[in-house]
């Protein structure tokens, strides 16, 4: 199977709809670039270069570069969503998703229910997150939970190519709005991925190694960790369980409870802030549904409460990383591991 | 043979194969193997299957660990007669270590290559140079190229060998028609058009072995010769339940029983293969092309295609290979064949002798490629 990186592997999941369903419209800021001055078109495709070659492909009717307004253009893709069309809208960072909460937490994410069913809202938003682009506290954020948090919404976190093209597939071509988060450390990373279309369905995760003493559950990059973690401590004789939940919203309770009861160890790695973040959520999960069936006391892997720092010297121990997944698992494993 | 050191090295198995990791040893130091004896159990990143020893000897070192990673070729274990020094066992290891080159560093073997044809896109592994008569092997339903990962080299010796997958599969065309025998075969025939093929031996296994059976029947003058490995098409029975849960299951878990039916020893069935399936079927039109094919071909649950009597007026020479623990096409069905169809009947061998015993399927093969 050819081997394509999570930019590539997002660019074709992106031109495959557009070519399937005339419907899907792409818009962002600098998505193509070059808009408003003269020069070189499509001098961009986003600003990882994400979107890069499908505007001439595709022209500027269904390709949009907007203002630096996420507010209005936001607001447009929930709008046109609800009205007949399938946007794909990219907002850069997701930190800077604070301007336009209205939009997403209580338009997009309501459509549906306050208009009894009948409207439909299939829009797509992708957005960069996470730390160790030494971007500092303002871009390097992993607001996931929030989001997790309303109802209404749906979100995806891609732990690799593969995953990438298969769940924002799923996004365009779900009926509700969805939320994909690509994690910024990612975009060079290569994987097997096909050249046909393919969807992966939301709430199913992937339970990507299986053992016998410890159940990892990771979200997004962490998944990749987990797994390095899980095969070091393979060799030292702990088997462990990774799981990627792939989406956080629907969440698979069943498999984590399912893997959870099997190992009777949990170990929870989240790359968000501590507080109300999915370790805490899956923590209390299982927590109240399989007490009994625990041997010790679950794990949380997460970054501090505190803003991500610009200083690489302490971005680079913020970040949980897979030493403290190993001495996380050790911990539950209890003494004399 | 006294005094003589044996080298026990990793098997390349596929023409992609780069690394093996051992698994597991069932001997250890000091036993004494003879050649075929399954010694250890290699898993790759396509499959997992035990390792028979190509030696016979006393173990003397067992170079490679279980749970290591190690190249083609390197190292895994030594065998020796007692007449041979332990000093002379360690200074060979350290031979072999200091002097090992990884074979064809960065080559991962032949990729992928897809063609047009009259019936849509056809994806197909070539190996193989020579002027010899070509081969085509066929996989059966849900398969695809990889079915013949273990034997595809071994019978492309002096000829170009062509593993194809067939509508509905892989990553040829989703498209399937009405998805009976006669469709696949009619895209069998679209591919050798399109590659300029003539005539080729066919092997084929399971639904593939029905289509086989029906380009003897309807075009003798393309095919040369027929290798049926557990063929469909020569009985009503079919084990529903694979099929149904085959197209049913999306989750590994589920599915994982359906795919053990397959083999006699279940471990044979890896994560990978498992993860390779769900993928398959993840593919837009993957899944309606399985039940219009399955509707099709097994309508009712039995097969809609039954050409046994048929055989007996069929000039091309054929040839069947069958594992008696077959549990999706029972071995039975070979009994209805005339006495100028040879038959190989395999011991503790489910319905992939391909995978399962390819050293006695590549043996079956050959002996039809003259």
């Amino acid at each position: 199977m050819p081997k394509k990186s999570y930019r590539q592997a997002i660019n074709e999941a992106i031109r495959q709809e557009m070519a399937r369903d005339e419907r899907v419209i792409i818009m962002g800021e600098d998505i193509s670039g070059g808009m408003g001055a003269p020069g070189e078109q499509d001098a961009w495709g986003g600003p990882m270069g994400v979107t890069k070659g499908i505007m001439p492909d595709f022209s500027r009717d269904r390709v949009l570069d907007t203002p630096i307004t996420e507010s209005a253009f936001i607001g447009c893709a929930a709008g046109a969503a609800a009205t007949g069309l399938r946007p794909v809208a990219e907002l850069m960072f997701v930190d800077f998703m604070g301007v336009c909460f209205d939009q997403i937490f209580n338009q997009a994410a309501k459509f549906k229910y306050m208009f009894g069913g009948k409207a439909v809202t299939p829009l797509t938003i992708r957005t960069m997150y996470g730390a160790g682009f030494r971007a500092a506290s303002q871009h390097s954020q992993c607001l996931y939970p929030l989001f997790t948090h309303i109802p209404g919404l749906k979100v995806a976190l891609p732990s690799n190519p593969y995953e990438a093209k298969g769940l924002l597939t799923q996004a365009i071509r779900d009926d509700d709005p969805v939320i994909v988060f690509e994690h910024k450390a990612m975009y060079d990373d290569e994987g097997e991925v096909p050249d046909e279309a393919y969807t992966i369905p939301f709430g199913e995760a992937n339970v990507t190694r299986e053992g016998d003493d410890v159940t990892i559950v990771a979200f997004g990059r962490m998944v990749n960790f987990a797994n390095e973690a899980a095969d070091n401590l393979e060799k030292a004789g702990i088997s462990c369980t990774v799981v990627d939940p792939r989406t956080t919203s629907p969440l698979d309770r069943d498999t984590i409870l399912e893997t959870t009861e099997e190992t009777g160890r949990l170990v929870v790695v989240d790359e968000a802030h501590p507080r109300c973040n999915m370790a805490s959520d899956i923590v209390g999960l299982v927590s109240q549904e399989m007490f009994g069936a625990l041997k010790a006391a679950p794990q949380m892997v997460t970054a501090p409460h505190c803003p991500v720092p610009f200083s690489p010297a302490l971005e680079d121990i913020y970040v949980p990383g897979v030493a403290r997944i190993e001495a996380a698992v050790r911990q539950a494993m209890g003494k004399g591991h | 043979m006294s005094g003589v050191i044996g080298e026990i090295v990793m098997p390349k198995w596929g023409l992609a194969m780069q690394e093996g990791m051992l698994a597991a040893w069932s001997v250890k130091e000091g036993d004494t193997v003879g050649k075929g004896q399954e010694i250890c159990d290699i898993e790759t990143s396509k499959i997992a299957n035990v390792f028979e020893s190509p030696v016979d000897g006393k173990v003397r070192r067992l170079v490679t660990g279980a749970g290591e990673t190690v190249p083609v070729g390197y190292l895994l274990a030594v065998v020796a007669d007692d007449s041979v020094s332990d000093a002379d066992i360690e200074a060979h290891v350290a031979h072999f270590k200091e002097t090992f080159v990884v074979e064809d560093g960065g080559d991962s073997g032949p990729v992928p290559e897809t063609v047009d044809t009259a019936s849509g896109r056809i994806r197909y592994l070539a190996a193989g140079e020579g002027d010899g008569v070509p081969v085509i092997l066929v996989h059966g339903f849900g398969g695809d190229y990889l079915s013949w990962l273990m034997v595809q080299a071994d019978v492309s010796q002096g000829r170009r060998s062509y593993a194809i997958d067939l509508p509905g599969h892989g990553g040829s065309t989703k498209e399937v028609g009405h998805g009976n025998v006669g469709a696949l075969t009619n895209a069998v025939c679209s591919f050798m058009d399109a590659m300029k093929i003539d005539k080729a031996h066919f092997v084929g296994h399971s639904l593939g072995g029905a289509v086989c059976l029906d380009m003897a029947r309807n075009h003798p003058e393309k095919i040369e010769s027929g290798t049926l490995i557990a063929p469909a098409g020569l009985g009503p029975e079919i084990n529903m339940d694979y099929i149904d849960g085959f197209i049913r299951e999306k989750r590994a878990r589920k599915l994982r029983p359906y795919l053990e039916l397959l083999v006699n020893e279940p471990s044979l069935i890896s994560s990978e293969m498992v993860e390779e399936v769900i993928r398959y079927k993840r593919l837009d039109g993957a899944e309606a092309a399985l039940n219009t094919i399955a509707s099709a071909c097994f309508q009712g649950g039995h097969q809609t295609l039954e050409m046994v009597e048929r055989v007996q007026r069929m000039k091309t020479p054929l040839n069947v290979v069958w594992g008696e623990n077959d549990r999706i096409l029972p071995v039975a069905h070979a009994d209805g064949l005339p006495d100028t169809v040879p038959v190989t009947r395999l011991a503790d061998t489910g319905h992939l002798p391909q995978m399962e015993r390819p050293g006695e399927t590549v043996e079956a093969i050959r002996a039809m490629l003259g």
